[in-house]
């Protein structure tokens, strides 16, 4: 069995002591920032980029995701004690977990929050390797056209799929290819829009960019509002679910864990978005939907099981085809760059250890937060008492800090600074961010790959349509485009994104 | 509904698009343009600003239109003090070392904030700075003196 050598080789990996540092580091990381509201996997992220530089990728990976799928454990804690969603993603758990809380089963809607978690996080990590293996022997065979064709894909259903604006969406990625352009061409030898500074002839960083994009502008967007949280320690009541409890929230589980792994492999959805269909979904099937709202532990379970699945499997199109889907994807994606992977389906045959590693450390990572979540649960809550006013100068410290040591450059912290005041105006403008981040990705593989398709065709575009797979994603590009200005499609949308917002 | 511009969020943001896609197109002019067969350094800059720029004249139409205006305020006077702490910070790490950089960091940020408490931020700023300390330059081994004297 071909299988069971690589998850031998994968658990080798880690399970080697350092690693199994990292992917505590990273999960431990992960609760607590998912714990505290305004800190999010996103800043947490880019803050720490700068430290993974000259780790081994593999452990670079494994910290990092453990980060993003931690967070989605210590999210629903504050949701279900507090009320106050410490993800975006957990702000459905608000609904039932808290009142569940309120009825002094806190202590039970903990437990299926972890439990669901656990199971929707390791069924996304065999979905990974269910779909993410065939995905890469497939992708393989892709010509430069064809590469060329998906990032488009990517860019598009990014853009139109995120939440908002698709028109400003889309510039953002335009935006964000620009941005990717700085720096010596790789061809000419030009220097692209430097401004003579020879700081930028290597291009903007991405360490620079994601901490400018996402720390900075998010720490002065909390700044706006005063801070209102208020802390109630109670009781948490029994930590064991009932059986009766357990028998409910099976199917909510499976339900949400397949809603979060559809969203969490496209690209532009993440578990926000798995959440808050999946708990619509349960009110549909639910015998009684009036229930909802009121405690119903379905209302827990599907929605923890769903923004877990969805972290788990947006790691598919990125680890397998070097594509981002996210914003966060894009991060790790830049780690891997930054430490000397190139990213494609070609990881899999030539970095096997790279893939089996991390995919292993996601078992393993996702039976370390059960341990920490539930015992520990006491602690987390008392983090929740640790102002904002302490945390946002902590944050900008290792926003400079780690900025400065990646190239021991003050240039690189003032562009920074520069970025977050760019980062905070866009934000303001209701501008998403990641499809930028995306853009300035995937901008130089692009290139890259246009000029080479190009080259060989000896400068006729129709390449594009004559190999079936591009031609295949250039259309259902144009086709989401499309279906994005037909105004009945368009009104749905708005309506999805209002009811999503009304839910927080 | 012709809302204050000042405060119309797709039509600032097309402003804002309108504007990047121009100054890039601008820079791009000098770089070769070549052709779709041998693309000079010019050729993707040049287009990707056009589009810029077109998506940037589709959002702020839809402003005006639509007059939606942005939400809460502007938060410009945190917003300086956050970027001036971080600018700060670069300029003096290089100059006075470390630790001074970092307290003009903590004070200027914990500025930025709802509250200033000074004996928090003195607090603070030692607790941070120890670990920047122990974690980044005997950790991480990092060349940064603590304090230093360079003009």
């Amino acid at each position: 069995m071909e299988i069971l050598d690589h998850f031998a080789l994968g658990f080798g990996v880690a399970l080697s002591l350092q690693n199994l540092a990292y992917c505590f580091l990273g999960v431990l990381l992960g609760t607590l920032i998912g714990v505290l509201p305004g800190v999010g996997p996103l800043v947490t992220i880019s803050m720490l980029l700068p430290v993974t530089f000259g780790l081994p990728p593999v452990s670079a990976v494994i910290m990092l995701s453990g980060i993003y799928y931690g967070a989605q454990y210590g999210g629903s804690t504050t949701a279900i004690l507090v009320n106050l969603p410490g993800e975006t993603s957990s702000a459905v758990t608000c609904l039932d977990g808290y009142q569940m809380a309120r009825q002094g089963r806190a202590g039970a809607a903990l437990a299926i929050a972890a439990i669901s978690s656990f199971v929707a996080g390791c069924i996304g990590t065999l979905l990974i390797v269910a779909l993410g293996v065939p995905l890469a022997s497939w992708a393989l065979r892709f010509g430069a056209e064809d590469y060329f064709a998906l990032m488009v894909l990517g860019l598009v259903a990014a853009s139109v799929l995120t939440h908002g604006d698709m028109v400003k969406a889309l510039a953002m990625v335009v935006l964000g290819l620009l941005v990717g352009l700085v720096g010596t061409d790789v061809n000419s030898g030009v220097e692209r829009f430097t401004f003579g500074l020879p700081d930028l002839a290597d291009g903007i960083g991405f360490t620079v960019l994601a901490v400018g994009i996402f720390a900075i502008s998010e720490i002065v967007l909390n700044l706006e509002q005063k801070e209102t949280r208020e802390v109630f320690t109670k009781n948490i009541g029994g930590l064991m679910p009932s059986w009766a409890d357990l028998k409910t929230a099976f199917l909510p589980t499976l339900r949400g864990t397949f809603v979060g792994a559809f969203f969490g492999i496209l690209p532009g959805t993440g578990p926000s978005i798995s959440s808050f269909s999946s708990y619509m979904l349960e009110k549909k099937f639910a015998r009684d939907p009036s229930r909802f709202g009121k405690g119903a532990i379905e209302g827990v379970a599907a929605p923890e099981a769903a923004n877990n699945a969805a972290a788990q499997t947006a790691f598919i199109p990125m680890l397998t085809l070097g594509i981002p889907g996210t914003a966060t994807m894009a991060l790790i994606l830049g780690a891997l760059v930054m430490n000397g992977v190139q990213p494609g389906p070609s990881v899999m045959s030539r970095n096997p250890e790279l893939f089996w590693g991390v995919v292993a450390s996601m078992l393993i990572g996702n039976a370390m937060l059960v341990a920490l979540n539930l015992p520990l649960v006491g602690l987390w809550v008392r983090l929740l008492s640790i102002p904002y006013r302490w945390l946002f100068p902590a944050i900008a410290m290792f926003c400079a800090l780690g900025n400065y040591s990646l190239n021991n450059s003050a240039i690189d912290v003032y562009l920074c600074a520069a970025l977050g005041v760019l980062g905070y105006v866009l934000a303001k403008l209701k501008c998403p961010p990641a499809p930028l981040v995306l853009g300035y990705v995937l901008g130089p593989m692009m290139e890259e790959n246009i000029r080479r398709a190009l080259l060989l065709s000896e400068g006729d575009l129709s390449i594009f349509v004559r190999s079936p797979i591009s031609l295949t994603f250039l259309t259902i590009s144009a086709a989401l485009l499309i279906s994005m200005v037909l105004p009945a499609i368009r009104r749905g949308k708005a309506r999805v994104d209002r009811e999503e917002a009304g839910a927080v | 509904m012709k809302s204050n511009l000042t405060r119309n969020q797709d039509a600032l943001a097309g402003l804002l698009f309108i504007g990047l896609g121009a100054i890039g197109f601008a820079i791009a002019l000098g770089y070769k343009f070549g052709t779709s067969i041998e693309m000079g350094p010019g050729y993707f800059p040049r287009i990707l600003s056009l589009i810029l720029i077109g998506f940037g004249i589709v959002t702020f139409v839809r402003g005006v239109r639509s007059g939606t205006e942005i939400d809460g305020v502007w938060a410009w006077l945190p917003l300086a003090l956050l970027t001036l702490s971080i600018v700060l910070f670069g300029f003096l790490i290089e100059r006075l070392g470390l630790v001074p950089a970092l307290v003009a960091l903590f004070f200027i940020a914990a500025y930025a904030g709802h509250e200033f408490r000074a004996r928090e931020v003195v607090v603070l700023t030692a607790v941070m700075s120890l670990f920047a300390a122990v974690v980044f330059v005997w950790g991480l081994k990092l060349p940064y003196s603590l304090f230093a004297w360079n003009f």
